[in-house]
């Protein structure tokens, strides 16, 4: 094992991110718990800012015998979900600085960064074992997340559900690990191809692979813990599990699918593709029925991390930067979306029905147009960033001959299109139950400010900065797959 | 040189500024900061010509092509890709100069003519969009940067049109000119991509394999993109939408309708000049027939029109026909070998966009003072506006070629290319040229010497106008009596090579009388409050007069192709087809989704028992499939 100080310095990301942890974690010690604890949340801020600055050096490196893998590819991925995770951290200072959730706000900080360095650990990992450690620590900690309003019926409710299916989802991934482990003698992804055969043991142990990280992409039928959870949690919780969560899923995913079952791809690609189209699909279909804004966006995300798994189906380096750079800009629109409802909920007395947002064009302008732009961007219209992911997400699953998934999936973007304006009819045109908007108007706080303006900059630029996405399918070349299978 | 990308950025922050702030500032600053942002792009401009032409010559006795800023925005392959940048040779250079220079002018004289009007601050957001537009449509890099910045400018000049959105003929107006010209940019589209698959590249030199390939598609692709440069230029027939366009307020028709977007398409042929001489000959003189029938048609309907908007919108027309026909008569690209044509083009292009913006604002003095834009309600005007009489009588004789005003050297060089390329040619423009006098000297007559309309005149006096509208004025003029003795081609020509203008006897003669006679002609019929001979030959011909009224009815003509033909047999069943099967299918697609939605939400019952059943069929369905598929 190389333990210089180089080598050390390949873990940097994790690193900073542990020592942003434990800064706030000794910070937390020393905070007055009555206090409204805004430096806290500043500081919060700036060192996952600092972190972000930290990370952005893209190098290739293999740690303790392979177990961990680094590839410039999963730099930038982390540098997406860490700059994901700060705009988060900012939505969320008018929740945390609530008189009943301020003496939580340490606890919120130090589980969502072990969940996020868990992820850190996964989108790398170089072995089963390493891998499975990484979606726990991404997992249990997410439960608490979800219950941190522990006194609220909802919260608890949901809180029980995600951690009992999220305890059933692992068993059977790790199931499936040892089924692989069974058959293989081993675990590292490097050595896994070459004794995969492809029998009937294996498609299995594929299955349940692929369904346990479907249950954390919440892919149908493995999503039905979404709507509940989302529900439940504080809004910044959906959020964070919507975006981040699913993002660092969707791309463990698409790595090891091509890193280590190469030569089953005949049988992952139907499994999803299959899940793909019934994802978008039956997730379309239920968003079209919700009221309550969170739960609509359950949906949405459901539907949206089907589109996300084409970029995984199609399997080519253009196919996993299409990924990465859908996961970006959907971070950036959904973030939005939560970030407004989030406000919204603080300020109205916890209103996230679409009827509470009747004329909400009147009271609060330019919120309005923030969350039109972010849905615009989510149903993919351009000029706005979410119609260059699309594009470039179907015209990598096109390439690869998944004519009729894009178009099923092409199809299922005029529905997607239907609830996300119908979100948009009731902000500008529908009249207001009681003559006045139930939302009456208020000032965002700062931070809320911040995470919106970059949310906007986002959605208006991503799309148009062509440099991200050549970038991206530069690094994704550099995946260390094709080097794997020159060696057979 | 790499502060020329100042000259692109400067007006688009105004530009931003202005539309985002405007509203909150007093009219007096937000035109102000336009004036002074653009007034320093001027001086860039300049700095940038005089830094430009004082490089040495290259050793092949050329100006050196520079690109002092290049972004590439959307590679495809390795040679096809879209960039952004800032491309600086003799013609861009040149129209750097005069863009800035008239839009600077322009922005002066707004502060007269446009004060007091709602929406001040929306006008001068929008020049400066123009200009940002334009300059970044003159210093493109590649085709297809010119063709965003051409539909900006498309952009801009449609929201300047119907500056006035109250008045539904400045709607109609906008509108027309949007339509006329985006479908005429159909062309161009098609012609870039079809350049862009076959050569290769959207870069304006392409690699000599590229060429090879794409030989053979060229005068296509060049010809299409004439199209589209027909269209922004009003050539015969897609000119209807220029004299709609004069529904804006007069500054914008100086600055955009007379002096710079108009000639877009001179300035994209001379662009594309080196590939049409080579590989496409015949498609640069069809350029020079369609511009020859462009400037006669629009002379001959300008004889009669009564609005002095629309006489200058026509006659706009003509001149910017003639650049046309200079370029096309082209046969080669030395300027002793048949290339005078390009030299005389850029030069009539140049001079031309000082005297017809002097012109337009002129008339923009004459209309702030009487109120109207019917010459029925001038005549006289001498003795009211002194400043806007000698200005204007300076332009109309530079536009009729008198010496020594400036368009009589560009316009002397445009014949002798003419009469080079051949005799009849040269007889037909040189004709043409006596018939701008004519026109020019009936309007000159009619506003200002002619029949006085004393009642209107008493009721309401007219004025001069303030000195921040004939400020411009003077400064125009000036350089429309000094332009035609800057040496022009030693700057600007076919080869890039030095070319000294010297005048052909024969031809200088020939056009100076025609010149005299006509304008002899217009005064004799038009300088008399009574005009016996005109309004007796307009009884004669009633017909003719008439229908060179109504512009030769190619309004009408236009109408009835959308109307009758386009509308009914196209756009009807497409209607049809829209409404009822796309519009169909998308309704079913919505009534199957809520029905199906109905249908599948009991699976979320919220019980995480059945979730954890379906999650199990989930799996067993696919190993399922897995193992029955292999």
């Amino acid at each position: 094992m190389n333990s210089n100080l180089s080598a050390i310095w390949s873990l940097h990301a994790e690193l900073s991110l542990v020592a942003v942890l434990l800064v706030l974690f000794l910070a937390d010690l020393f905070r007055r718990p009555e206090g409204n604890g805004r430096w806290f949340r500043v500081l919060a801020c700036v060192l996952m800012a600092v972190q972000i600055g930290l990370d952005l050096t893209p190098d290739t490196r293999e740690l303790f015998g392979g177990m961990y893998v680094n590839t410039p590819f999963t730099s930038v991925v982390k540098s997406i979900l860490s700059a994901g995770t700060l705009l988060v951290f900012l939505q969320c200072g008018e929740w945390l600085g609530r008189k009943d959730t301020r003496h939580r706000q340490g606890e919120f900080y130090v589980l969502t960064l072990s969940t996020l360095l868990g992820m850190f650990f996964m989108v790398s990992s170089g072995h089963f074992l390493m891998f499975y450690i990484g979606l726990e620590t991404a997992s249990i900690p997410a439960a608490c997340l979800v219950a941190l309003d522990k006194y609220r019926h909802k919260g608890y409710e949901a809180g029980a559900k995600f951690i009992l299916s999220s305890m059933f989802s692992s068993a059977l991934l790790l199931y499936g690990l040892s089924l692989i482990y069974g058959t293989c003698g081993t675990l590292y992804f490097a050595d896994v191809p070459s004794l995969l055969e492809g029998n009937a043991l294996q498609a299995f142990a594929l299955v349940l692979f692929i369904a346990g990280m479907g249950f954390k992409m919440s892919l149908v039928p493995f999503h039905l813990w979404t709507a509940d959870v989302y529900q439940g949690a504080p809004t910044g919780v959906a959020a964070y599990l919507s975006v981040i969560s699913k993002g660092a899923a969707a791309v463990a995913l698409a790595i090891v699918l091509r890193f280590v079952f190469p030569f089953m791809e005949g049988q992952w690609t139907l499994v999803l593709a299959v899940l793909s189209v019934l994802s978008i699909t039956v997730a379309n279909l239920m968003a079209i029925l919700q009221s309550d804004l969170k739960r609509f966006m359950a949906f949405s995300s459901v539907s949206q991390a089907g589109y996300i798994v084409l970029g995984a189906l199609a399997g080519t380096a253009q196919g996993m930067a299409s990924l990465a750079y859908y996961i970006a800009i959907y971070v950036v629109a959904n973030v939005a979306v939560f970030a407004v409802i989030s406000t919204v909920e603080q300020h109205s007395g916890g209103l996230t029905g679409r009827d509470a947002y009747r004329g909400l064009y009147r009271t609060n302008p330019r919120l309005t147009l923030v969350m039109t732009l972010a849905l615009f961007s989510l149903g993919g219209i351009p000029p706005f960033a979410g119609f260059f992911s699309k594009f470039f997400i179907f015209a990598a699953a096109f390439e690869e001959g998944w004519w009729l998934v894009v178009f099923l999936a092409l199809l299922n973007t005029i529905v997607s299109l239907y609830y996300y304006l119908l979100v948009v009819k009731a902000m500008y045109i529908s009249a207001p139950e009681e003559g006045e908007c139930a939302v009456g108007a208020f000032r965002c706080s700062p931070g809320v400010r911040v995470c919106l303006l970059a949310c906007v900059a986002g959605i208006c630029l991503l799309g148009l900065w062509s440099g991200l996405y050549d970038g991206l399918t530069r690094w994704a070349e550099l995946l260390p797959f094709d080097k794997v299978l020159a060696g057979f | 040189m790499e502060y020329t990308i100042w000259i692109l950025l400067l007006p688009v922050l105004s530009f931003l500024l202005l539309a985002l702030a405007g509203m909150k500032m007093s009219h007096r600053v937000s035109g102000l900061i336009g004036t002074v942002v653009l007034g320093a792009v001027a001086v860039l401009s300049y700095m940038a010509a005089f830094d430009y032409f004082s490089l040495p010559r290259q050793a092949d006795g050329t100006y050196a092509t520079l690109i002092p800023w290049n972004a590439e925005w959307l590679p495809f392959t390795g040679s096809l890709h879209i960039d952004m940048g800032v491309l600086l040779d003799p013609i861009s250079v040149m129209m750097l100069v005069v863009i800035t220079t008239v839009s600077f002018m322009v922005h002066i004289y707004s502060f007269g003519y446009m004060k007091g009007e709602r929406g001040f601050q929306r006008y001068y957001a929008f020049l400066s969009l123009f200009t940002f537009s334009m300059l970044g449509l003159v210093v493109a890099t590649n085709i297809f940067q010119m063709y965003v910045f051409w539909e900006l400018v498309g952009v801009s000049s449609y929201l300047l049109i119907g500056f006035y959105y109250t008045k539904p003929e400045a709607i109609a107006a906008s509108k027309k000119a949007f339509i006329v010209t985006r479908f005429a940019d159909l062309g161009f589209l098609i012609g870039i991509l079809i350049y862009g698959f076959y050569v290769g590249t959207f870069s304006f030199t392409p690699t000599e394999t590229g060429l090879m390939q794409g030989a053979m598609m060229l005068p296509l692709a060049l010809g299409l993109m004439f199209v589209g440069g027909a269209g922004k230029s009003a050539m015969f027939p897609l000119h209807i939408w220029l004299p709609d366009a004069m529904e804006g307020p007069t500054p914008v028709s100086a600055l955009i309708h007379a002096a710079t977007m108009v000639v877009a398409g001179v300035y994209q042929v001379a662009r594309m000049f080196p590939l049409y001489i080579a590989y496409a000959p015949d498609t640069l003189h069809i350029v020079a027939y369609v511009g020859a029938f462009t400037a006669f048609y629009a002379a001959s309907v300008a004889c009669v029109q009564s609005d002095i908007k629309r006489v200058l919108a026509f006659s706009t027309i003509s001149q910017i026909g003639f650049m046309m026909v200079a370029l096309g008569v082209c046969t080669g690209a030395p300027s002793h070998e048949g290339g005078l044509g390009y030299m005389a083009s850029m030069f009539h292009l140049f001079t031309h966009a000082m005297f017809k913006a002097l012109l337009f604002l002129g008339a923009g003095c004459i209309i702030h003072a009487v109120h109207s834009n019917e010459m029925s309600t001038m005549g006289g005007l001498r003795k009211y506006m002194p400043v806007t009489h000698i200005t204007f009588l300076i332009a109309c004789l530079a536009i009729s070629g008198i010496p020594p005003f400036s368009g009589f050297f560009s316009k002397d060089e445009i014949l002798t290319a003419c009469f080079a390329f051949s005799p009849v040619m040269g007889w037909i423009m040189t004709l043409i040229a006596g018939m701008t006098a004519f026109y020019m000297f009936r309007l000159y007559y009619g506003i200002f010497w002619g029949r006085e309309n004393k009642e209107l005149h008493a009721a309401h006096v007219p004025h001069e106008s303030p000195l921040s509208m004939t400020f411009p004025l003077m400064v125009l003029a000036a350089i429309t009596c000094v332009a035609g003795f800057i040496p022009f081609g030693h700057f600007v020509t076919g080869d890039g090579l030095s070319y000294d203008i010297h005048l052909d006897a024969g031809v200088a003669t020939t056009s100076c009388v025609v010149a005299v006679v006509a304008i002899a002609l217009a005064t004799f019929m038009y300088a008399r409050s009574e005009q016996p001979v005109a309004d007796a030959l307009a009884r004669r011909f009633p017909k003719l007069h008439r229908a060179a009224y109504r512009r030769f009815y190619m309004d009408e003509a236009w109408l009835f192709v959308t109307k009758r033909i386009i509308f009914r047999c196209v756009s009807r069943p497409l209607a049809w087809f829209d409404r009822h099967v796309v519009d169909g299918f998308m309704n079913f697609l919505a009534w199957g989704a809520n029905a199906t939605g109905e249908e599948v939400q009991p699976m979320q019952s919220g019980r995480i028992q059945s979730y954890v059943m379906w999650f199990m069929a989930g799996i067993i369905v696919l190993t399922l499939m897995l193992l029955l598929c292999m």
